[in-house]
């Protein structure tokens, strides 16, 4: 980790290479589980539409269907000229290896992943910093002392908001059980709130009354369950609060949208920049979500501890261990 | 408890699959192959969504504003658009003579196309359906007596837990099954559907149009299978359509047909099989078994691997009927 830079370290590259670069022309490829996921995809979707608001430039965009368009699709954009070539996802970063280099004068994007080209902006997110402060809030806010953890795709990503998010609980409550279930082991797990539902409903029966989902497309199914039992979820990556008034706790909110607005605004100022940045809570990459749909449900004591754990973190006074460190989470 | 919570489970995943079985088992002994299941459980399930979805809009946004029914709406609906799939598969493969597996998947890759195409156009969210309210979906349904007899042992949680609290369509999925057995084994109808797919040339002899009898049949396995499609969008926590949201479904269930040896009592078994494998998966993701950890991959192939060992091993030899898949020419 030391070796990330912030953005705000990044930021100060900034402008040598600014007059070879144009008005920027954009695209935008959403992964697997659809534009519309009212999470990870809607967020870079809406950071891209941001953009085309305030700037009046169009911008492609691509939705994938499967894994084997992936490089398919960055090819295209970059071969169409299109500048930069954003793409969220982790599991495009073998793509974009294949196919960064081949296009030297194209700007790519890639979120949530590292990618090491001269070439490519890698935005990661210190997920488990966002994931324990609303780990405090899930123990603070359960009387069973039991709470659960829905993840989409089994992958250390996904490990990473469950780890950060169970040590955010016992940090709190040290005999809170922290139940946990993976959709599935494929790409199809972001899009089945079929099964989503079903995952919550079991931790529900095992006392679970706080449930936090990480699975984009499947999460609604997971907060569907959450709803209709009458107990609380968490919502991820976008403000999910508006869902499920009165059900949804909190969401763990990740600012794709942010990292997409940037990548194009960076660009259309020629002020892009590769390299690594890592956005935690003190850089506002992620953040818990407090409106007026979640305002009654959060006391002033859980407010207050919520602060005090964001406050902790972003002055390193409380260390978060991020589980993609070393695969392996201090806490069960 | 545990084993209550597994089978409570197993009997919601296994309702879909005992739908579409069903309707399998109708058109099979018939003598007409349904691969398209599938597509026809998942035109249902985005149909019943979509109606229910548009019902139960306000007026102002462009909805019919009703206040009750949707949900029963949705499901005729689902039903009336099955049927129509299922008859041009029955016009394709009766009157037509074509090939009955070609005709079916072709209804799957119609099914897979129209239902995103469609939904993107009415609902502007990548084929998605707006998320269901309570009212326009189908609510659990508590049996009488449920709350008094919870505290009998052993009877009382498994009719509190086990039996009651399902929604309606579960108790339609299972009261079908000893319908189908007597509509099959015990009427006039049934001897003469299950005659057309051993030997259609006696029934013809006999004076009995076959064509009739066939199409009576796949109209029976349209209605089952919009039925089992109403139930993924109107009686799961998904609480609405998501593009392929029936998953193999259709798939998993004509593999149950084979299993079942194409029995009704059977065909519940194996469902109830289907779903209990499924529930395992998901309930116990990693086992800890002190030495080594059996990994959260194997559990959730669990389901499948023990399809082949069972089918290939125990099952013995399915033997379908004997005129499946033969379109029928009168001789001349």
């Amino acid at each position: 980790m030391k070796l990330i830079k912030t953005l705000i370290g990044a930021a100060a590259f900034a402008g040598a290479a600014s007059a070879a670069y144009a008005e920027a022309n954009p695209a935008v490829i959403f992964d697997l589980g659809g534009k519309y996921d009212k999470s990870f995809n809607e967020s870079s979707y809406n950071g891209a539409e941001r953009f085309k608001a305030e700037t009046g430039i169009e911008y492609r965009e691509f939705e994938l269907q499967s894994d084997a368009q992936r490089e398919q699709a960055l090819r295209r954009f970059a071969q169409q000229g299109n500048n930069p070539v954003i793409v969220a996802g982790f599991s495009n970063a073998s793509a974009m290896n294949a196919v960064a280099p081949d296009f030297p004068d194209t700007h790519f994007v890639i979120i949530d992943m590292v990618v090491d080209q001269p070439n490519v902006r890698s935005v990661v997110f210190k997920e488990h910093e966002g994931s324990y402060v609303v780990g405090v809030l899930a123990a603070m806010a359960s009387k069973t002392n039991t709470v659960g953890f829905v993840g989409g795709m089994d992958i250390p990503l996904i490990r990473k908001f469950e780890c950060g998010y169970a040590q955010g609980v016992k940090s709190v409550n040290a005999d809170a059980t922290v139940l946990q279930n993976m959709t599935g082991t494929t790409g199809a797990a972001w899009n089945d709130p079929v099964k989503g539902g079903e995952l919550a409903k079991g931790q529900i029966e095992q006392g679970a009354d706080v449930i936090f989902q990480a699975a984009g497309g499947t999460g609604r199914g997971v907060m569907q369950a959450a709803a209709d039992a009458g107990i609380y979820s968490i919502g991820v990556d976008a403000d999910q609060n508006y869902m499920f008034p009165g059900s949804v706790l909190t969401s763990m909110v990740k600012r794709v949208d942010v990292a997409v607005y940037n990548a194009m605004m960076d660009e259309n100022n020629g002020t892009f920049t590769p390299g690594i940045q890592a956005l935690g809570l003190a850089e506002g990459g992620v953040d818990w979500a407090l409106d007026e749909y979640n305002a009654k449900l959060i006391t002033p004591e859980m407010k207050a501890a919520a602060d005090a754990a964001k406050a902790g973190i972003i002055a390193g006074d409380i260390t978060v261990h991020d589980y993609m460190s070393d695969n392996s989470c201090p806490v069960e | 408890m545990e084993l209550l919570q597994l089978m409570d489970s197993a009997v919601r995943l296994a309702t879909p699959l005992l739908l579409a079985a069903l309707a399998g088992l109708y058109s099979e002994r018939s003598g007409i192959f349904d691969i398209g299941l599938e597509g026809k459980m998942l035109m249902g399930a985005f149909v019943a969504g979509a109606f229910s979805a548009v019902a139960g809009m306000p007026v102002a946004d462009g909805g019919w504003g009703w206040t009750h029914g949707m949900a029963w709406f949705g499901l005729f609906m689902a039903i009336i658009v099955s049927v129509m799939l299922s008859l041009i598969h029955g016009f394709a493969s009766i009157t037509l003579r074509g090939n009955q597996l070609i005709s079916g998947v072709a209804i799957n890759f119609f099914a897979a196309g129209t239902t995103v195409l469609v939904g993107q156009e009415w609902f502007h969210s990548g084929g998605m359906t707006p998320t269901l309210k309570d009212n326009q979906r189908f609510e659990p349904i508590t049996l009488p007596f449920a709350d008094a007899v919870k505290d009998v042992p052993v009877l009382g949680p498994i009719y509190s837990d086990l039996i009651s609290g399902h929604n309606i369509i579960v108790y339609i999925a299972l009261a079908a099954v000893p319908v189908t057995w007597w509509i099959l084994f015990r009427t006039r109808f049934g001897l003469r559907l299950r005659a057309v797919g051993e030997n259609p040339a006696a029934v013809d002899t006999a004076g009995i149009s076959v064509i009739k009898q066939r199409y009576a049949a796949v109209i029976i396995a349209g209605v089952l299978c919009g039925v089992a499609g109403a139930y993924l969008s109107l009686g799961t926590s998904a609480a609405g359509f998501v593009k392929d949201m029936s998953a193999g479904k259709g798939f998993i269930a004509l593999a149950a047909l084979i299993f079942a040896k194409w029995q009704p009592r059977g065909v519940l078994m194996a469902a109830l099989l289907f779903g209990f494998l499924e529930a395992i998966g998901n309930k116990y993701q990693s086992v800890d078994l002190g030495l080594f950890v059996i990994p959260v991959q194997f559990m959730q192939a669990l389901p499948y691997i023990l399809t082949v060992v069972i089918l290939a091993g125990f099952i013995g030899k399915a033997v379908p009927p004997a005129a499946g898949g033969e379109p029928y020419v009168k001789e001349r």
